[in-house]
Protein backbone atom coordinates (compact mmCIF):
# COMPACT_ATOMS: atom_id res chain seq x y z
CA UNK A 1 0.00 0.00 0.00
CA UNK A 2 2.73 2.26 1.15
CA UNK A 3 4.51 2.05 -2.44
CA UNK A 4 1.05 2.77 -4.32
CA UNK A 5 1.18 6.35 -2.40
CA UNK A 6 4.79 6.91 -3.22
CA UNK A 7 3.72 6.54 -6.72
CA UNK A 8 0.86 8.56 -6.76
CA UNK A 9 2.85 11.19 -5.59
CA UNK A 10 5.50 10.98 -8.04
CA UNK A 11 2.90 11.96 -10.23
CA UNK A 12 2.94 9.27 -12.68
CA UNK A 13 0.63 9.27 -16.34
CA UNK A 14 -1.49 5.95 -16.81
CA UNK A 15 -1.93 5.29 -20.29
CA UNK A 16 -5.33 4.53 -20.66
CA UNK A 17 -4.45 0.77 -21.82
CA UNK A 18 -2.99 0.58 -18.21
CA UNK A 19 -6.00 1.87 -16.71
CA UNK A 20 -7.80 -0.82 -18.74
CA UNK A 21 -5.84 -3.21 -17.62
CA UNK A 22 -6.39 -2.17 -13.37
CA UNK A 23 -9.90 -2.71 -14.17
CA UNK A 24 -9.61 -5.99 -15.46
CA UNK A 25 -7.44 -7.13 -12.81
CA UNK A 26 -10.03 -5.19 -10.23
CA UNK A 27 -12.52 -7.51 -11.36
CA UNK A 28 -10.10 -10.94 -12.11
CA UNK A 29 -8.83 -10.90 -8.60
CA UNK A 30 -12.20 -9.98 -6.47
CA UNK A 31 -13.06 -12.90 -8.70
CA UNK A 32 -9.87 -14.68 -7.50
CA UNK A 33 -11.11 -14.33 -3.89
CA UNK A 34 -15.18 -15.19 -4.17
CA UNK A 35 -15.14 -18.32 -3.06
CA UNK A 36 -13.74 -16.98 0.22
CA UNK A 37 -16.29 -14.31 -0.02
CA UNK A 38 -18.87 -17.04 -0.11
CA UNK A 39 -17.62 -18.94 2.86
CA UNK A 40 -18.51 -15.95 4.57
CA UNK A 41 -21.94 -15.45 3.31
CA UNK A 42 -22.82 -19.18 3.91
CA UNK A 43 -21.28 -18.86 7.71
CA UNK A 44 -24.51 -17.41 8.40
CA UNK A 45 -26.96 -19.96 6.85
CA UNK A 46 -28.35 -22.70 8.02
CA UNK A 47 -27.25 -25.91 6.68
CA UNK A 48 -30.59 -26.67 4.45
CA UNK A 49 -30.47 -22.94 3.23
CA UNK A 50 -26.79 -23.24 2.07
CA UNK A 51 -28.16 -25.53 -0.72
CA UNK A 52 -31.05 -23.67 -1.62
CA UNK A 53 -29.40 -20.45 -2.64
CA UNK A 54 -26.13 -20.94 -2.42
CA UNK A 55 -24.25 -17.44 -3.82
CA UNK A 56 -27.23 -15.11 -1.85
CA UNK A 57 -26.64 -13.29 0.83
CA UNK A 58 -28.66 -14.57 4.55
CA UNK A 59 -31.99 -12.67 4.51
CA UNK A 60 -31.60 -15.10 7.60
CA UNK A 61 -30.80 -13.12 10.90
CA UNK A 62 -26.82 -13.33 11.07
CA UNK A 63 -27.32 -12.09 15.11
CA UNK A 64 -29.86 -11.88 16.57
CA UNK A 65 -33.52 -9.66 15.21
CA UNK A 66 -34.90 -12.49 12.88
CA UNK A 67 -33.99 -15.35 14.52
CA UNK A 68 -38.16 -16.33 15.10
CA UNK A 69 -38.62 -16.00 11.25
CA UNK A 70 -36.02 -18.81 11.49
CA UNK A 71 -37.52 -20.66 14.13
CA UNK A 72 -41.11 -20.83 12.05
CA UNK A 73 -39.72 -22.68 9.02
CA UNK A 74 -37.37 -24.80 10.51
CA UNK A 75 -37.93 -27.01 13.63
CA UNK A 76 -34.66 -28.69 14.74
CA UNK A 77 -34.38 -30.01 17.59
CA UNK A 78 -31.11 -27.86 18.51
CA UNK A 79 -33.08 -25.21 18.62
CA UNK A 80 -33.54 -24.35 22.39
CA UNK A 81 -29.94 -24.57 23.03
CA UNK A 82 -29.26 -21.98 20.03
CA UNK A 83 -31.81 -19.55 21.79
CA UNK A 84 -31.49 -16.10 21.28
CA UNK A 85 -28.53 -16.47 18.82
CA UNK A 86 -28.19 -15.81 14.88
CA UNK A 87 -27.35 -18.06 12.53
CA UNK A 88 -23.52 -16.99 12.17
CA UNK A 89 -22.87 -16.93 16.00
CA UNK A 90 -24.76 -20.74 16.25
CA UNK A 91 -22.72 -21.95 13.31
CA UNK A 92 -19.29 -20.96 15.06
CA UNK A 93 -20.36 -22.06 18.21
CA UNK A 94 -20.85 -25.24 16.69
CA UNK A 95 -17.74 -25.33 14.60
CA UNK A 96 -15.93 -24.59 17.66
CA UNK A 97 -17.97 -27.39 19.84
CA UNK A 98 -17.60 -30.21 17.07
CA UNK A 99 -13.90 -29.75 16.10
CA UNK A 100 -12.91 -28.75 19.39
CA UNK A 101 -11.26 -25.98 17.93
CA UNK A 102 -9.44 -24.16 20.29
CA UNK A 103 -7.58 -27.13 21.16
CA UNK A 104 -6.63 -27.67 17.79
CA UNK A 105 -5.45 -24.19 17.51
CA UNK A 106 -3.23 -24.21 19.70
CA UNK A 107 -1.70 -27.26 18.42
CA UNK A 108 -1.79 -26.30 15.46
CA UNK A 109 0.29 -23.01 16.55
CA UNK A 110 2.70 -25.01 18.88
CA UNK A 111 3.57 -27.70 16.50
CA UNK A 112 4.44 -24.63 14.10
CA UNK A 113 6.54 -22.82 16.01
CA UNK A 114 8.52 -25.16 17.85
CA UNK A 115 9.30 -26.80 14.62
CA UNK A 116 10.08 -24.20 12.98
CA UNK A 117 12.22 -22.83 15.27
CA UNK A 118 13.96 -26.04 15.68
CA UNK A 119 14.15 -26.61 12.14
CA UNK A 120 15.85 -21.95 11.96
CA UNK A 121 18.32 -23.48 14.70
CA UNK A 122 19.62 -27.35 14.45
CA UNK A 123 19.55 -27.18 9.95
CA UNK A 124 21.62 -23.63 10.21
CA UNK A 125 24.65 -25.31 12.73
CA UNK A 126 24.74 -28.10 10.24
CA UNK A 127 24.41 -26.51 6.97
CA UNK A 128 27.65 -24.04 8.11
CA UNK A 129 29.16 -27.30 9.54
CA UNK A 130 29.28 -29.30 6.50
CA UNK A 131 30.43 -26.12 4.45
CA UNK A 132 33.35 -25.48 6.50
CA UNK A 133 34.51 -28.54 7.13
CA UNK A 134 34.65 -30.63 4.28
CA UNK A 135 35.25 -34.18 4.91
CA UNK A 136 33.87 -37.51 3.06
CA UNK A 137 30.89 -37.33 5.87
CA UNK A 138 29.85 -34.06 5.66
CA UNK A 139 29.97 -34.32 1.46
CA UNK A 140 27.69 -37.89 2.12
CA UNK A 141 25.01 -35.84 4.12
CA UNK A 142 25.16 -33.21 1.99
CA UNK A 143 24.12 -35.41 -0.97
CA UNK A 144 21.63 -37.44 1.38
CA UNK A 145 19.92 -33.93 1.96
CA UNK A 146 19.39 -33.61 -1.59
CA UNK A 147 18.19 -36.99 -1.61
CA UNK A 148 15.51 -36.87 0.37
CA UNK A 149 13.96 -33.56 -1.25
CA UNK A 150 13.15 -35.67 -4.31
CA UNK A 151 11.69 -38.59 -2.00
CA UNK A 152 7.21 -38.37 -1.43
CA UNK A 153 6.07 -38.67 1.53
CA UNK A 154 4.20 -41.92 0.64
CA UNK A 155 7.62 -43.49 0.25
CA UNK A 156 7.97 -43.16 4.21
CA UNK A 157 4.60 -42.84 5.49
CA UNK A 158 4.12 -46.36 6.77
CA UNK A 159 7.56 -47.31 8.62
CA UNK A 160 7.72 -43.37 9.80
CA UNK A 161 4.44 -43.52 11.25
CA UNK A 162 5.48 -47.02 13.11
CA UNK A 163 8.88 -46.01 14.39
CA UNK A 164 7.56 -42.49 16.06
CA UNK A 165 4.80 -44.91 17.49
CA UNK A 166 7.89 -47.06 19.06
CA UNK A 167 9.60 -43.86 20.11
CA UNK A 168 6.58 -41.98 21.97
CA UNK A 169 6.88 -39.53 19.10
CA UNK A 170 3.25 -39.14 18.93
CA UNK A 171 2.66 -35.85 21.06
CA UNK A 172 3.04 -32.29 19.69
CA UNK A 173 6.37 -32.42 21.53
CA UNK A 174 7.88 -35.17 19.93
CA UNK A 175 6.57 -34.71 16.39
CA UNK A 176 8.59 -31.74 15.81
CA UNK A 177 11.62 -33.97 16.03
CA UNK A 178 9.67 -35.97 12.92
CA UNK A 179 9.44 -32.41 11.29
CA UNK A 180 13.02 -31.33 12.05
CA UNK A 181 13.90 -34.60 9.92
CA UNK A 182 11.50 -34.65 7.14
CA UNK A 183 12.16 -30.70 7.04
CA UNK A 184 16.19 -30.90 7.49
CA UNK A 185 16.60 -31.77 3.38
CA UNK A 186 15.43 -28.35 1.78
CA UNK A 187 16.66 -26.24 5.57
CA UNK A 188 20.00 -27.73 5.19
CA UNK A 189 20.35 -26.95 1.22
CA UNK A 190 19.12 -23.36 1.57
CA UNK A 191 21.70 -22.85 4.09
CA UNK A 192 24.39 -24.45 2.55
CA UNK A 193 23.63 -22.08 -0.28
CA UNK A 194 23.95 -19.44 1.43
CA UNK A 195 27.13 -19.96 3.38
CA UNK A 196 28.78 -20.64 0.13
CA UNK A 197 28.59 -17.42 -0.51
CA UNK A 198 29.19 -15.90 2.91
CA UNK A 199 32.99 -14.70 2.67
CA UNK A 200 35.25 -16.78 5.42
CA UNK A 201 37.19 -13.90 6.13
CA UNK A 202 34.80 -12.48 9.03
CA UNK A 203 34.44 -15.88 10.54
CA UNK A 204 38.82 -16.54 10.72
CA UNK A 205 38.66 -13.03 12.17
CA UNK A 206 36.41 -13.32 14.85
CA UNK A 207 37.98 -16.76 15.73
CA UNK A 208 41.54 -14.95 15.66
CA UNK A 209 40.08 -12.22 17.88
CA UNK A 210 39.24 -15.33 20.57
CA UNK A 211 35.91 -16.73 19.49
CA UNK A 212 35.18 -20.65 19.65
CA UNK A 213 33.27 -21.84 16.93
CA UNK A 214 29.86 -21.54 18.70
CA UNK A 215 30.45 -18.16 19.84
CA UNK A 216 31.27 -17.09 15.95
CA UNK A 217 28.32 -18.83 14.78
CA UNK A 218 25.80 -17.29 17.33
CA UNK A 219 27.45 -14.04 17.24
CA UNK A 220 28.96 -13.71 13.62
CA UNK A 221 27.34 -15.85 11.20
CA UNK A 222 23.80 -16.76 12.83
CA UNK A 223 22.74 -13.06 12.24
CA UNK A 224 24.01 -12.83 8.52
CA UNK A 225 22.26 -15.57 7.68
CA UNK A 226 18.94 -13.91 8.47
CA UNK A 227 17.42 -13.18 4.98
CA UNK A 228 17.74 -16.72 3.97
CA UNK A 229 16.40 -17.40 7.95
CA UNK A 230 12.98 -15.67 7.05
CA UNK A 231 12.56 -17.52 3.51
CA UNK A 232 13.31 -21.01 5.47
CA UNK A 233 10.88 -19.87 8.38
CA UNK A 234 8.34 -18.85 5.87
CA UNK A 235 8.14 -21.89 3.38
CA UNK A 236 8.76 -24.35 6.61
CA UNK A 237 5.63 -22.76 8.55
CA UNK A 238 3.42 -22.60 5.44
CA UNK A 239 4.14 -26.57 4.74
CA UNK A 240 3.79 -27.18 8.50
CA UNK A 241 0.97 -25.47 9.52
CA UNK A 242 -1.17 -26.70 6.72
CA UNK A 243 0.13 -30.09 6.94
CA UNK A 244 -2.57 -33.06 7.48
CA UNK A 245 -1.25 -36.47 6.54
CA UNK A 246 2.00 -36.39 8.50
CA UNK A 247 0.04 -35.48 11.73
CA UNK A 248 -2.45 -37.57 11.47
CA UNK A 249 -0.31 -40.44 10.98
CA UNK A 250 1.96 -39.89 13.46
CA UNK A 251 0.09 -37.87 16.55
CA UNK A 252 -1.60 -39.76 18.55
CA UNK A 253 -5.37 -38.90 17.02
CA UNK A 254 -7.87 -39.20 20.05
CA UNK A 255 -6.06 -36.73 22.02
CA UNK A 256 -4.46 -34.04 19.86
CA UNK A 257 -6.10 -32.62 16.46
CA UNK A 258 -4.50 -30.17 14.78
CA UNK A 259 -6.55 -27.60 12.87
CA UNK A 260 -6.93 -29.36 9.60
CA UNK A 261 -7.43 -32.98 11.24
CA UNK A 262 -10.25 -31.39 12.84
CA UNK A 263 -11.77 -30.07 9.62
CA UNK A 264 -11.62 -33.34 8.25
CA UNK A 265 -12.89 -35.14 11.20
CA UNK A 266 -15.83 -32.94 10.80
CA UNK A 267 -16.78 -34.46 8.12
CA UNK A 268 -15.46 -38.49 9.11
CA UNK A 269 -17.52 -38.00 12.60
CA UNK A 270 -20.65 -37.20 11.05
CA UNK A 271 -21.25 -39.06 7.72
CA UNK A 272 -23.55 -36.14 6.76
CA UNK A 273 -21.53 -32.74 6.51
CA UNK A 274 -23.23 -30.10 8.33
CA UNK A 275 -22.33 -27.57 6.47
CA UNK A 276 -23.41 -25.00 8.54
CA UNK A 277 -20.81 -25.60 10.83
CA UNK A 278 -17.83 -26.46 8.06
CA UNK A 279 -18.37 -23.03 6.99
CA UNK A 280 -18.10 -21.60 10.67
CA UNK A 281 -15.18 -24.04 11.06
CA UNK A 282 -13.50 -22.97 7.67
CA UNK A 283 -13.86 -19.15 8.46
CA UNK A 284 -12.33 -19.72 11.58
CA UNK A 285 -9.49 -21.66 9.80
CA UNK A 286 -8.88 -18.97 6.98
CA UNK A 287 -8.85 -16.03 10.06
CA UNK A 288 -5.52 -16.90 11.41
CA UNK A 289 -4.14 -16.50 8.10
CA UNK A 290 -5.33 -13.64 7.11
CA UNK A 291 -4.50 -12.24 9.93
CA UNK A 292 -0.96 -13.41 9.89
CA UNK A 293 -0.52 -12.65 5.82
CA UNK A 294 -1.71 -9.28 6.09
CA UNK A 295 0.33 -8.66 9.03
CA UNK A 296 3.73 -9.97 7.36
CA UNK A 297 3.04 -10.05 3.94
CA UNK A 298 6.32 -8.30 2.41
CA UNK A 299 8.10 -11.16 4.19
CA UNK A 300 5.73 -14.05 3.19
CA UNK A 301 6.24 -12.90 -0.80
CA UNK A 302 9.97 -12.18 -0.54
CA UNK A 303 10.81 -15.86 1.20
CA UNK A 304 8.76 -17.10 -1.77
CA UNK A 305 10.54 -15.37 -4.33
CA UNK A 306 14.01 -16.33 -2.79
CA UNK A 307 13.00 -19.42 -1.84
CA UNK A 308 12.23 -20.65 -5.47
CA UNK A 309 15.39 -18.66 -7.12
CA UNK A 310 17.36 -20.87 -4.86
CA UNK A 311 15.32 -23.84 -5.18
CA UNK B 1 39.62 -23.03 11.25
CA UNK B 2 39.06 -26.39 10.32
CA UNK B 3 40.92 -28.06 13.04
CA UNK B 4 39.16 -26.16 15.40
CA UNK B 5 35.59 -26.35 14.07
CA UNK B 6 35.84 -30.19 13.85
CA UNK B 7 35.83 -30.76 17.85
CA UNK B 8 32.50 -29.24 17.60
CA UNK B 9 30.77 -32.04 15.55
CA UNK B 10 28.59 -33.26 17.77
CA UNK B 11 27.33 -29.81 18.67
CA UNK B 12 26.78 -28.54 14.94
CA UNK B 13 25.48 -31.85 13.38
CA UNK B 14 24.45 -34.62 16.08
CA UNK B 15 20.58 -32.96 16.59
CA UNK B 16 19.94 -33.04 12.95
CA UNK B 17 21.80 -36.05 11.93
CA UNK B 18 19.15 -37.87 14.56
CA UNK B 19 16.72 -36.26 13.44
CA UNK B 20 17.13 -36.69 9.99
CA UNK B 21 17.77 -40.54 10.54
CA UNK B 22 14.14 -40.79 12.42
CA UNK B 23 12.52 -38.69 9.86
CA UNK B 24 13.61 -40.10 6.95
CA UNK B 25 16.80 -42.03 6.68
CA UNK B 26 15.78 -44.96 8.48
CA UNK B 27 12.18 -45.54 6.84
CA UNK B 28 13.39 -44.99 3.99
CA UNK B 29 15.50 -47.77 3.74
CA UNK B 30 13.68 -49.68 6.21
CA UNK B 31 10.28 -48.95 3.95
CA UNK B 32 12.45 -50.41 0.54
CA UNK B 33 12.84 -53.46 2.44
CA UNK B 34 9.84 -54.05 3.69
CA UNK B 35 8.55 -53.99 -0.23
CA UNK B 36 9.92 -57.39 -0.41
CA UNK B 37 8.18 -58.84 3.12
CA UNK B 38 4.59 -59.80 4.15
CA UNK B 39 3.68 -57.96 6.96
CA UNK B 40 0.99 -55.67 9.17
CA UNK B 41 3.64 -54.08 11.46
CA UNK B 42 6.84 -53.49 11.51
CA UNK B 43 8.42 -56.23 13.40
CA UNK B 44 6.42 -59.39 12.29
CA UNK B 45 7.74 -59.31 8.85
CA UNK B 46 8.28 -62.48 6.72
CA UNK B 47 10.54 -62.11 3.29
CA UNK B 48 8.43 -62.96 0.43
CA UNK B 49 10.86 -61.80 -2.53
CA UNK B 50 8.74 -60.26 -5.53
CA UNK B 51 5.48 -61.24 -4.64
CA UNK B 52 4.51 -57.56 -3.36
CA UNK B 53 4.95 -56.01 -6.50
CA UNK B 54 3.55 -58.91 -8.57
CA UNK B 55 -0.07 -57.99 -6.19
CA UNK B 56 0.18 -54.59 -7.74
CA UNK B 57 -0.79 -55.46 -11.21
CA UNK B 58 -1.99 -59.14 -10.25
CA UNK B 59 -4.30 -60.35 -8.10
CA UNK B 60 -5.47 -64.14 -7.36
CA UNK B 61 -4.09 -64.89 -11.39
CA UNK B 62 -6.38 -61.85 -12.61
CA UNK B 63 -5.21 -58.59 -13.69
CA UNK B 64 -5.73 -55.68 -11.44
CA UNK B 65 -6.15 -52.47 -13.65
CA UNK B 66 -6.73 -50.14 -10.18
CA UNK B 67 -3.35 -48.99 -9.78
CA UNK B 68 -2.13 -48.33 -13.71
CA UNK B 69 -5.71 -46.52 -13.51
CA UNK B 70 -4.56 -44.19 -10.56
CA UNK B 71 -1.01 -43.93 -12.72
CA UNK B 72 -2.84 -42.66 -15.87
CA UNK B 73 -5.11 -40.47 -14.12
CA UNK B 74 -2.25 -38.81 -12.16
CA UNK B 75 -0.49 -38.52 -15.33
CA UNK B 76 -3.28 -36.81 -16.91
CA UNK B 77 -3.78 -34.45 -13.84
CA UNK B 78 -0.28 -33.61 -13.56
CA UNK B 79 0.04 -32.32 -17.81
CA UNK B 80 -3.29 -30.64 -17.10
CA UNK B 81 -2.12 -28.77 -13.91
CA UNK B 82 0.83 -27.81 -15.44
CA UNK B 83 0.16 -26.50 -18.69
CA UNK B 84 -2.73 -24.55 -16.70
CA UNK B 85 -0.84 -23.22 -14.37
CA UNK B 86 1.67 -22.42 -15.65
CA UNK B 87 0.51 -20.44 -18.85
CA UNK B 88 -2.01 -18.40 -16.23
CA UNK B 89 0.39 -17.72 -13.62
CA UNK B 90 2.95 -16.04 -16.35
CA UNK B 91 0.52 -14.29 -18.22
CA UNK B 92 -1.11 -12.74 -14.65
CA UNK B 93 2.44 -12.14 -13.53
CA UNK B 94 3.54 -10.23 -17.14
CA UNK B 95 0.46 -7.89 -16.46
CA UNK B 96 1.23 -7.08 -13.39
CA UNK B 97 4.79 -6.22 -14.01
CA UNK B 98 3.66 -3.66 -16.39
CA UNK B 99 3.69 -1.13 -13.43
CA UNK B 100 -0.29 -0.63 -13.61
CA UNK B 101 -2.04 0.99 -10.67
CA UNK B 102 -2.78 -1.27 -7.59
CA UNK B 103 -0.44 -3.95 -8.86
CA UNK B 104 0.56 -4.69 -4.78
CA UNK B 105 -3.02 -5.28 -4.12
CA UNK B 106 -3.62 -7.29 -6.97
CA UNK B 107 -0.61 -9.42 -6.21
CA UNK B 108 -1.88 -10.39 -2.82
CA UNK B 109 -5.56 -11.62 -3.70
CA UNK B 110 -3.42 -13.90 -6.14
CA UNK B 111 -1.23 -15.02 -3.76
CA UNK B 112 -3.60 -15.52 -0.89
CA UNK B 113 -5.39 -19.09 -1.80
CA UNK B 114 -1.93 -20.40 -1.57
CA UNK B 115 -1.76 -20.24 1.95
CA UNK B 116 -4.75 -22.15 2.84
CA UNK B 117 -4.30 -25.40 3.11
CA UNK B 118 -5.19 -28.23 1.12
CA UNK B 119 -8.19 -29.68 3.12
CA UNK B 120 -9.67 -26.66 4.00
CA UNK B 121 -9.25 -24.95 0.09
CA UNK B 122 -11.41 -28.16 -0.49
CA UNK B 123 -13.65 -28.20 1.71
CA UNK B 124 -14.52 -24.52 0.43
CA UNK B 125 -14.50 -25.60 -3.51
CA UNK B 126 -16.39 -28.76 -2.27
CA UNK B 127 -19.26 -26.46 -1.45
CA UNK B 128 -19.30 -24.60 -4.50
CA UNK B 129 -18.91 -27.44 -6.88
CA UNK B 130 -21.97 -29.56 -5.29
CA UNK B 131 -23.89 -25.85 -4.98
CA UNK B 132 -23.35 -25.07 -8.87
CA UNK B 133 -23.98 -29.34 -10.19
CA UNK B 134 -26.68 -29.57 -7.97
CA UNK B 135 -28.57 -27.72 -10.78
CA UNK B 136 -27.70 -30.63 -12.86
CA UNK B 137 -28.53 -33.22 -10.65
CA UNK B 138 -25.04 -34.14 -10.25
CA UNK B 139 -21.92 -33.65 -7.78
CA UNK B 140 -18.68 -33.51 -7.74
CA UNK B 141 -18.11 -37.12 -7.29
CA UNK B 142 -20.93 -38.23 -9.92
CA UNK B 143 -18.48 -39.30 -12.74
CA UNK B 144 -14.31 -39.74 -12.60
CA UNK B 145 -14.43 -36.73 -14.87
CA UNK B 146 -16.37 -34.16 -12.68
CA UNK B 147 -13.78 -35.54 -9.90
CA UNK B 148 -10.79 -34.58 -12.48
CA UNK B 149 -11.26 -31.50 -13.21
CA UNK B 150 -12.78 -30.06 -9.69
CA UNK B 151 -9.53 -30.92 -8.77
CA UNK B 152 -7.57 -29.27 -11.52
CA UNK B 153 -9.74 -26.08 -10.83
CA UNK B 154 -8.41 -26.55 -7.07
CA UNK B 155 -5.61 -26.92 -7.51
CA UNK B 156 -4.87 -24.01 -10.25
CA UNK B 157 -6.60 -21.71 -7.76
CA UNK B 158 -3.91 -22.70 -5.37
CA UNK B 159 -0.85 -22.94 -7.28
CA UNK B 160 -1.32 -20.05 -9.42
CA UNK B 161 -0.99 -17.09 -7.18
CA UNK B 162 2.74 -18.95 -5.36
CA UNK B 163 3.89 -19.56 -9.62
CA UNK B 164 3.01 -16.21 -10.44
CA UNK B 165 5.02 -14.64 -7.40
CA UNK B 166 7.91 -16.57 -8.93
CA UNK B 167 7.63 -15.49 -12.69
CA UNK B 168 7.38 -11.95 -10.99
CA UNK B 169 10.59 -12.12 -9.89
CA UNK B 170 11.80 -14.24 -12.81
CA UNK B 171 10.26 -11.16 -15.15
CA UNK B 172 12.41 -8.32 -12.88
CA UNK B 173 15.12 -10.13 -13.14
CA UNK B 174 15.80 -9.66 -16.66
CA UNK B 175 18.02 -7.07 -17.79
CA UNK B 176 16.47 -4.09 -18.95
CA UNK B 177 19.17 -3.53 -21.69
CA UNK B 178 18.85 -6.70 -23.49
CA UNK B 179 15.22 -5.52 -23.73
CA UNK B 180 15.90 -1.75 -24.72
CA UNK B 181 18.49 -3.63 -27.60
CA UNK B 182 15.84 -5.87 -28.86
CA UNK B 183 13.46 -2.62 -28.78
CA UNK B 184 16.05 -0.42 -31.04
CA UNK B 185 16.68 -3.45 -33.23
CA UNK B 186 13.09 -3.66 -33.79
CA UNK B 187 11.74 -6.64 -31.85
CA UNK B 188 7.96 -5.81 -30.12
CA UNK B 189 4.96 -7.53 -28.91
CA UNK B 190 5.20 -11.64 -29.76
CA UNK B 191 8.13 -11.13 -31.18
CA UNK B 192 9.58 -9.43 -27.76
CA UNK B 193 8.13 -12.38 -26.03
CA UNK B 194 8.96 -14.85 -27.59
CA UNK B 195 12.50 -14.54 -29.28
CA UNK B 196 13.65 -12.28 -25.64
CA UNK B 197 11.74 -12.79 -22.51
CA UNK B 198 11.11 -16.21 -22.48
CA UNK B 199 14.79 -17.51 -23.68
CA UNK B 200 15.84 -15.25 -20.59
CA UNK B 201 13.59 -16.70 -18.27
CA UNK B 202 14.21 -20.15 -19.03
CA UNK B 203 15.78 -20.41 -15.33
CA UNK B 204 12.12 -19.50 -14.40
CA UNK B 205 10.12 -21.43 -16.17
CA UNK B 206 12.39 -24.27 -15.35
CA UNK B 207 11.78 -24.05 -11.24
CA UNK B 208 7.50 -23.63 -12.08
CA UNK B 209 7.66 -26.83 -14.08
CA UNK B 210 9.48 -29.07 -11.85
CA UNK B 211 7.62 -27.30 -8.79
CA UNK B 212 3.97 -27.98 -10.57
CA UNK B 213 5.12 -31.28 -11.93
CA UNK B 214 5.73 -32.46 -8.82
CA UNK B 215 3.42 -31.01 -7.02
CA UNK B 216 0.80 -32.70 -9.64
CA UNK B 217 2.38 -35.98 -8.89
CA UNK B 218 2.31 -36.22 -5.46
CA UNK B 219 -1.04 -34.57 -5.07
CA UNK B 220 -2.93 -35.69 -1.57
CA UNK B 221 -4.65 -33.44 0.67
CA UNK B 222 -6.92 -32.24 -2.07
CA UNK B 223 -7.69 -35.80 -3.36
CA UNK B 224 -8.75 -37.14 0.10
CA UNK B 225 -10.45 -34.11 1.02
CA UNK B 226 -12.66 -33.31 -2.01
CA UNK B 227 -13.49 -36.52 -3.73
CA UNK B 228 -12.20 -39.50 -1.83
CA UNK B 229 -11.49 -41.38 -4.89
CA UNK B 230 -15.04 -41.36 -5.46
CA UNK B 231 -16.58 -42.48 -7.70
CA UNK B 232 -15.48 -46.10 -6.42
CA UNK B 233 -11.82 -45.41 -6.67
CA UNK B 234 -11.84 -44.04 -10.08
CA UNK B 235 -10.54 -40.74 -9.18
CA UNK B 236 -7.68 -41.70 -6.89
CA UNK B 237 -4.56 -40.16 -7.95
CA UNK B 238 -0.86 -41.82 -7.12
CA UNK B 239 -1.01 -40.86 -3.19
CA UNK B 240 -4.11 -41.54 -2.65
CA UNK B 241 -4.51 -44.71 -4.03
CA UNK B 242 -0.78 -45.99 -1.69
CA UNK B 243 -2.40 -44.65 1.06
CA UNK B 244 -5.82 -46.60 0.27
CA UNK B 245 -4.06 -50.07 -0.24
CA UNK B 246 -2.07 -49.41 3.01
CA UNK B 247 -5.11 -47.98 5.16
CA UNK B 248 -7.84 -49.31 3.23
CA UNK B 249 -7.67 -53.08 4.19
CA UNK B 250 -5.28 -55.18 6.10
CA UNK B 251 -3.03 -57.54 4.94
CA UNK B 252 -2.14 -55.30 1.54
CA UNK B 253 0.52 -52.98 4.05
CA UNK B 254 3.62 -55.25 1.87
CA UNK B 255 1.85 -54.39 -1.74
CA UNK B 256 0.95 -50.38 -0.31
CA UNK B 257 4.81 -50.40 -0.11
CA UNK B 258 5.80 -51.92 -3.09
CA UNK B 259 3.48 -49.27 -4.79
CA UNK B 260 5.31 -46.49 -2.72
CA UNK B 261 8.51 -48.04 -4.27
CA UNK B 262 7.39 -47.58 -8.10
CA UNK B 263 5.87 -44.03 -6.76
CA UNK B 264 9.09 -43.17 -5.20
CA UNK B 265 11.41 -44.30 -8.75
CA UNK B 266 8.73 -42.20 -10.93
CA UNK B 267 8.86 -39.03 -8.90
CA UNK B 268 12.71 -39.59 -9.17
CA UNK B 269 12.55 -40.28 -12.28
CA UNK B 270 10.26 -37.22 -13.73
CA UNK B 271 12.82 -34.79 -10.89
CA UNK B 272 16.10 -35.72 -13.00
CA UNK B 273 15.03 -35.86 -16.13
CA UNK B 274 13.18 -32.98 -15.97
CA UNK B 275 15.61 -30.67 -14.31
CA UNK B 276 18.04 -31.99 -17.11
CA UNK B 277 16.07 -31.47 -19.79
CA UNK B 278 15.02 -27.80 -19.00
CA UNK B 279 18.48 -26.97 -17.57
CA UNK B 280 19.79 -27.42 -21.38
CA UNK B 281 18.13 -24.86 -22.55
CA UNK B 282 18.71 -21.91 -20.53
CA UNK B 283 20.56 -18.94 -21.87
CA UNK B 284 24.24 -18.37 -20.39
CA UNK B 285 23.73 -14.81 -19.11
Amino acid sequence: MAQEVVSTKKIRKYKPWQNVLTVIFAVLSLAWIAPIIVVIINACKNNAYIFANPFGLSTQSIFKAGFTKWKEQLPMATINRTKGEGMLLTNIRNAIEQTDFWHAFIYSLFITVVSVALIVLCCSMCAYFITRVKTGFTKFFYVLCLFSMIVPFQMVMFTLSKFSNMLHLSTPWGIVIVYLGFGAGLSVFMYTGFVKSMPIDIEEAAMIDGCTPLQTFFQVVFPIMKPTTITIAILQAMWIWNDYLLPSLVLNINTYKTIPIAIQYLRQSHGVINWGAMMAALLLAILPIVVFYIAAQKYIIQGVMAGAVKG
Amino acid sequence: MEKAMKKYFPIFMIPTMIAFAIGFLIPFVYGIFLSFCDFTTVVDFKFTGLENYKKILYVGGKLDTSFLHSLWYTVLFTVVTVLIINVVSFAIAFALTKGIRGTNLFRTAFFLPNLIGGIVLSYIWLMIFNAVLQGYHKTIVSTPWTAFWGLVIVVSWQQIGYMMIIYIAGLQNVPTDVIEAAKIDGASGWKMLKSVILPMLMPTITICTFLTLTNGFKLFDQNLAMTGGNPAHQSELLALNIYNTFYGKTGWEGVGQAKAVIFFIIVAVISVLQNKLTTRKEVEQ
